[in-house]
């Protein structure tokens, strides 16, 4: 079977989508010569008025994006740098989220926002390394982050399709995952449902992202100690609660390795639901970023702050042993 | 009669201040909740703009804004049972003063925060031309919005990809208090200047002064050319929000209010129609307003049960916050 890359994959739903429906555009800073690979040959394709270049002026053109979809479009806002984000959280979540609700229906905003590279490429220190999913889960808005380079493509056609706007998180730590692929066989993946990479009976690692590569590592390294269930939930928001549900109830532990800031994070809120819903057989536990954690710039310090491997492997032997 | 007789045009000053002032008593008496931002004397701005607009023309504005919905075409009565939060508002209830909208006469929705509508609505028309519409855009903002980066950035993508929208600025003087010599460096015309974008100066009390200022621009837009400026100068006959007479608010000399009060584009507009017209337009705005009054309190209150409806366009449904 062919390999595909992550970054292929993303760039390949780009080109299907925009192929199928002439109302898909994609906008960002140098994407003509496509400074991040990913939109790599769409120029030469679809032409300068479907891959537009936009000067720096990431607050405009998120809003003009929500004009655009307003207006009948389906534009795709390319943010190489996930930081960005902050700068237009104010674009998404304070006029594309809720045009919805505050015009009584009258509008519908389906806009994606891109980000291949979020989270750590280690080196690009405070301002380059965030990975704010968990604000935009907490917020309500769709929130995506594909493990895997079938998934990748799929969700990121589903984002595209979808009628609300939906930010897809492309990890930089999966971004180079190759998987053999039957490409005959890439297809949509529907946003909120969440994915079993490997079952187990003992416990449920919940992992996000590029950390699904680290858990099912981790759960191969373990296989004959503990039998380990990993579940990407793929969406954020919304999250696959019943599957989850019934993965947690089947091995009554429940491990989280999210790589977003502890306080507030998705992990705390993974947990919060399961032990709502489920009896556990013992403590939860969760591997994250620090709280309020930047990323220093050193590597061996940009390591110490990311959840890793070692921690994920403690977090499971510790709740092995709870009873 | 055409939409810009001076007739038709006094009609639309006179609405507006009828509806403004029904709408602040309606405050006092606490049938609406939360206030509103009057647009007393300010009401020429509204009516000439819209007067030199088709009806498929796209707008936007601000918190400010019911003068702009009204001005566009939008139905007083479902405009005043929107203010009321019922279910018969145009946004049904659910978007209040600040949020109203009507996409069905293409009116994008006020904005309540300043300086955010003109990057939208650069993106909306730019889409609708892209799609072979030869439509414009205006949209609507106060002088404290020249300072919002964000206005700025829309100012430079309009320009830059020549998309006509009319940039209009209500100069009232005041950013809710802050005067805006104490705010503005430079001038307002050189905002747009700066970017090679045409900007006028125009008397914002003379109805058909803006309209005149408006047709000239709107024709040289849609015979191809980029965006243009307008800065109307105005005055705010009451205060910034309904809320300011509870917290007495000192800014203003009172001899400055009552020489702004003393150009009244109600009265400078009705001057040039017979005593017979302007009594004949009053009574028939009136009779309009008690019709739209009656209407939209005989109209229902939201269901609370539907208090989440419209979060998403795609229909998914938010867990609730409680149990």
């Amino acid at each position: 079977m062919p390999r595909l890359s992550y970054r292929k994959a993303l760039t390949r739903a780009l080109a299907d989508e925009m192929g199928r429906d002439e109302s898909v555009f994609l906008l960002g800073e140098d994407i003509r010569v496509a400074a991040s690979n990913v939109t790599a040959g769409l120029l030469k394709r679809f032409g300068p008025d479907r891959v537009r270049d936009t000067p720096l002026s990431e607050q405009a053109f998120t809003s003009f994006a929500t004009g655009a979809a307003l207006a009948g479009l389906r534009p795709v806002v390319e943010f190489q740098i996930p930081s960005l984000l902050f700068l237009v959280f104010e674009q998404i979540v304070n006029h594309a989220h809720k045009f919805p609700l505050m015009t009584g229906g009258q509008a519908e905003v389906p806009v994606t926002y891109l980000v291949p590279g979020s989270g750590s490429r280690t080196g690009w220190a405070g301002q380059h390394s965030d990975h704010p999913y968990s604000l935009f889960a907490h917020v309500g808005v769709t929130t995506v982050v594909p493990a895997t380079p079938a998934d990748a493509y799929g969700l990121l056609v589903s984002a595209i399709r979808h009628v609300d706007p939906v930010v897809v998180f492309a990890p930089a730590g999966a971004m180079d995952v190759r998987a053999d692929v039957d490409f005959a066989a890439l297809a949509p993946v529907p946003i909120g449902r969440g994915r079993v990479h490997r079952a187990g009976d003992d416990v449920t690692v919940v992992a996000v992202g590029h950390l699904v590569h680290d858990a099912l590592a981790v759960a191969e390294a373990l296989a004959d100690q503990v039998s380990v269930e990993v579940f990407d939930p793929r969406t954020l928001h919304p999250f696959d609660w019943d599957g989850l549900t019934a993965s947690v109830a089947r091995t009554g532990r429940l491990v989280v390795v999210d790589d977003s800031n502890r306080s507030c994070g998705i992990a705390g809120e993974i947990i919060a639901t399961v032990v709502e819903r489920v009896r556990l057989l013992a403590p939860p536990r969760r591997v994250t970023r620090p709280d309020g954690a930047v990323l220093p710039f050193a590597p061996a310090l940009d390591r110490a702050v990311q959840p890793g491997r070692e921690q994920l492997t403690a977090a499971i032997q510790l709740t092995m042993k709870d009873e | 009669m055409t939409r810009d007789d001076p007739v038709r045009l006094y009609r639309t000053v006179r609405l507006i201040r009828r509806f403004e002032e029904r709408a602040v008593d309606l405050v006092r008496a606490g049938a609406i909740v939360g206030g509103i931002h009057p647009y007393l004397g300010q009401e020429g701005i509204a009516a000439g703009v819209c007067a030199a607009l088709r009806d498929d023309d796209l707008v936007t504005g601000t918190h400010r804004g019911h003068g702009h919905v009204l001005a566009k075409g939008a139905d007083p009565a479902r405009m005043l049972a929107e203010l009321l939060g019922r279910e018969t508002g145009l946004n049904r209830g659910r978007g209040g003063s600040m949020h109203a909208a009507d996409l069905a006469v293409g009116v994008l929705g006020a904005n309540a925060i300043v300086g955010a509508a003109g990057a939208i609505l650069t993106g909306a028309v730019w889409a609708r031309r892209r799609r072979g519409d030869d439509l414009v855009g205006a949209t609507f903002f106060g002088d404290g919005a020249v300072n919002e980066g964000m206005l700025l950035e829309a100012f430079n993508l309009a320009a830059l990809w020549r998309v006509p929208v009319l940039f209009v600025c209500e100069n009232n003087g005041y950013a809710t208090t802050m005067p805006v010599e104490g705010a503005v460096a430079g001038t307002i015309p050189g905002r747009a200047e700066a970017f090679g974008m045409p900007a006028a100066v125009v008397d914002g009390q003379d109805p058909e002064a803006v309209r005149d200022a408006t047709a000239a621009a709107v024709a040289r837009m849609r015979a191809g050319g980029g965006p243009e400026l307008i800065e109307a100068r105005t005055y705010r006959f009451d205060a910034h929000h309904t809320f300011e007479h509870a917290v007495r608010l000192d800014y203003r000399a009172p001899q400055e209010v009552a020489a702004g009060r003393s150009r009244d584009p109600v009265d400078i507009q009705g001057a040039r129609l017979s005593g017979a017209d302007r009594a004949a337009v009053d009574a028939e705005v009136e009779a309009t307003l008690d019709a739209a009054l009656e209407f939209a309190l005989a109209s229902p209150e939201p269901d609370p049960a539907g208090a989440l409806e419209h979060l998403y366009a795609s229909g998914l449904v938010a867990r609730t916050g409680g149990g």
